[in-house]
């Protein structure tokens, strides 16, 4: 697909979607139903405003949205007692799926929220936005309301912020331009077209979900953009600008950590889908130094990424969503699952 | 009507619960209102706000006007008489601040979320909680978010519509978001002024010394202070801000002195504004800097009597609801009804912490009380029970 035209045709700005009622309306002739998933770790300061904003706006003004849940890895402050204070569904991820055990990691709260969810369309909304609305929920929804060919719509945030402490310019950021852009443009052009790959912020319908592998950690989002682009092609894919988001700022260290993660995630598709050769066992340890007066002190990091397997692949899952819509399409043996022997051997 | 207005007080209480039932569209309205800066005189981004959801409530003549205040109307059954709830949309904080809005489970917290997020938030969210309740006003109910309240703007957003609209008035409720138990239906004698000193380039430093202006300054304040006041009628200048210089070691040649004059009698008010004017000119003369003297804002005194009966149903409801009163003067909105002499209270819906500083934050508990009350006495202005006999 020429990139151009695919921005042309693919690309939105939230504004285009503002009209709720409409949304709404077609919403109902579709009989689609929608569940936002808010995956949390220690967000008590920006948890409330979040659910305040879309129960209010997309639940009760205009029924857009069918259910919201917090998905939450253990946090240790107020975030639930705040969250379900708002009239938020509170999960733990640990009781999703217990028989499948508990990874910590948001891609194990997105993972398992498929199975906890109910919705044809899951919208994932990081927890930590500052300036929460509506449109980045109904940015993401609708061009999957309105166009069936879509699969998954990715956020994007193009409007620059004055910046001063603790605020940033979201656009492109630090990992994006300087490790997966260059990435993707070595060896997946087409989804160069994708502004923010990293953007913690999509909606997708459940059937492409359900049929995909997670990592449970930084890899999540590219691991998808490649698995999506590989199966469905960029024509499923859509991206919105919703204008400016406001968040924490992540120090230089974090960042070094998110690299790794991802680079493991990406070598492993590489690898699986015979782009290069397998690489020897690499080493999962991120080292990192800081000074403490004179001296320099090595960090190591042990970061692995674990994957999940697509979802449809899980016999709890099957059982729940037997006589559903869902049931029975799509049906994905497990693959790909971070098995580095199985991978290899594959390869 | 005395019956009426008994069966109105006993069912007050039962609002309460219900209206805490709309709590998170309440509150949805605050965020997304107090994270529009609107500075005095650039209000526009909160009034178009204000009218998308005016539209979507379906309220009819959705407007605005001139000045840039934000209308729409819910109509009444019978719609022979039009009260307005008033709120107004500018604050002190400049679009420069962050204005992001924190909620807690019982704390709100950003940039004017009180003063008058809250209020905003209240006057638009009317039309869903009365159909929530299911109140039908026979009144009109004209909400406005008004512009140009604040500082230089002089309640000038709803003078122009008061002096303006071809609807009549009968009743107005202004409401501010802070504090719960401020009940205003009299207005005092203000004048706001602005003192500027500048001192010339051909200012002749041997002559008249080395201090700069901030002497002059110094030497005007002291004398206001010396001005006697008297106790009755109650009158009191304050000082509010002064501004000058620049540095350590640069001789200030520009120096600013803010007041506001209140009194109960309007001659005070006059009398004490032309000596401040004389003592200024005549500090200027002996120093040979420019002073410049702008009247920024003014207030007639004014408004109904204690035994009013808008005045008493207020008392009543908020008895009614364990409110503590705090009856007092009002410089806002209010005296532009007034001047008209159209009867109108100022409430206040909750409590608050840190007023005008950007953490300003604001009890979400007590706003259910606020509204409660805010519901009851335009419920009561309906029946007629605030009409003089």
């Amino acid at each position: 697909m020429n990139l151009n035209q695919w921005l042309k045709t693919n690309t939105y700005h939230h504004s285009a979607f503002s009209d709720l009622k409409e949304l709404v309306e077609r919403k109902q002739q579709k009989n689609l139903s929608i569940s936002l998933c808010i995956p949390t770790l220690n967000e008590d300061k920006t948890i409330g405003k979040e659910v305040v904003i879309f129960k209010s706006e997309l639940m009760n003004r205009y029924p857009l949205i069918d259910e919201i849940a917090i998905i939450d890895s253990g946090s240790q402050d107020r975030t639930l007692e705040v969250a379900s204070s708002f009239g938020a569904d509170v999960y733990l991820s640990q009781d999703i799926l217990p028989e499948q055990g508990f990874k910590r990691g948001k891609g194990e709260n997105l993972w398992k929220a498929i199975h906890q969810l109910t919705g044809d369309i899951i919208v994932y909304i990081d927890a930590d936005i500052k300036n929460i609305h509506p449109r980045f929920a109904y940015g993401l929804i609708a061009p999957l309301i309105l166009r069936d060919e879509v699969q998954y719509v990715k956020a994007f945030y193009d409007r620059p912020l004055a910046v001063s402490q603790g605020v940033r310019v979201s656009g492109g950021g630090r990992v994006t331009e300087i490790l997966v852009r260059p990435l993707f443009s070595l060896f997946f052009p087409d989804l160069t077209a994708i502004i923010q790959p990293l953007s913690g912020e999509y909606a997708v319908r459940r059937e492409v979900l359900e049929a995909i592998p997670f990592p449970i950690g930084y890899g999540v989002e590219t691991s998808h953009l490649i698995d999506v682009y590989n199966e469905w092609g960029l024509g499923a894919f859509a991206q919105t600008d919703l204008d400016q988001r406001i968040h924490r700022n992540q120090e230089t260290q974090a960042l070094g950590k998110m690299a790794f993660g991802i680079l493991q995630t990406f070598l492993r598709r590489m690898e699986s889908l015979g782009k290069i050769q397998p690489f020897p066992n690499l080493s999962t340890v991120l080292r990192q130094f800081q000074a403490k007066e004179e001296q320099f002190e090595m960090l190591e990091h042990a970061i692995t990424e674990e994957e999940r397997p697509p979802m449809n692949t899980i016999e709890e899952y099957n059982n729940k969503f037997t006589g559903s819509k869902f049931a029975g399409r799509n049906k994905k043996k497990p693959r790909k699952t971070g098995n580095r022997k199985e991978t290899e051997n594959k390869a | 009507m005395a019956g009426k207005h008994k069966k109105l007080m006993e069912r007050i209480p039962e609002y309460e619960e219900r209206i805490r039932a709309l709590g998170e569209s309440v509150l949805a309205n605050l965020v997304m209102v107090s994270e529009i800066p609107a500075p005095t005189f650039h209000e526009r981004a909160r009034m178009d706000f204000l009218l998308h959801r005016f539209n979507e409530y379906e309220l009819i003549n959705c407007s605005t006007d001139e000045v840039g205040n934000a209308l729409g109307i819910l109509p009444g059954t019978e719609g022979e008489r039009n009260i307005i709830v008033v709120a107004h949309m500018d604050t002190i904080f400049s679009e420069e601040v962050d204005h992001t809005v924190s909620i807690q489970p019982n704390l709100i917290t950003g940039p004017g979320v009180g003063d008058n997020g809250l209020g905003v938030a209240a006057m638009l969210s009317l039309p869903m909680l009365l159909e929530h309740l299911n109140i039908k006003l026979k009144s009109n109910l004209v909400l406005m978010g008004s512009s140009r309240s604040l500082g230089r703007g002089n309640i000038e957003g709803v003078r122009f519509f008061l002096g303006n609209t071809d609807l009549d008035i009968s009743s107005g409720v202004c409401i501010e978001g802070v504090e719960l138990g401020r009940l205003s239906y009299s207005s005092i004698g203000m004048l706001r002024g602005e003192l500027t000193y500048r001192v010339p380039e051909s200012y002749d430093w041997t002559r008249f010394g080395a201090g700069g202006v901030i002497l002059n300054i110094n030497e005007v304040i002291n004398k206001i202070l010396e001005i006697p006041l008297p106790r009755r009628p109650q009158t009191t200048i304050m000082l509010g801000s002064v501004q000058a210089g620049t540095g350590f070691d640069k001789t200030p040649t520009k120096a600013v002195l803010r007041f506001e004059i209140r009194s109960e009698s309007e001659e005070q008010v006059m009398s004490l504004g032309q000596q401040i004017e004389d003592i200024a000119a005549e500090v200027a003369s002996r120093t040979g800097a420019e002073v410049s003297f702008i009247n920024i804002a003014q207030r007639r005194p004014g408004g109904i009597a204690f035994s009013h009966p808008l005045a008493r149903t207020s008392r009543g409801i908020m008895k009614q609801l364990n409110i503590q009163p705090r009856i007092s003067p009002s410089t806002s909105e209010l005296s532009a009804f007034i001047d008209r002499e159209i009867p109108a209270v100022t409430l206040g819906l909750t409590t608050g912490e840190d007023m005008a500083q950007p953490g300003e934050s604001i009890s979400l508990e007590p706003t259910y009380t606020g509204l409660t009350q805010l519901i009851a006495l335009l419920e009561s202005i309906d029946e007629g029970c605030c009409d003089e006999s």
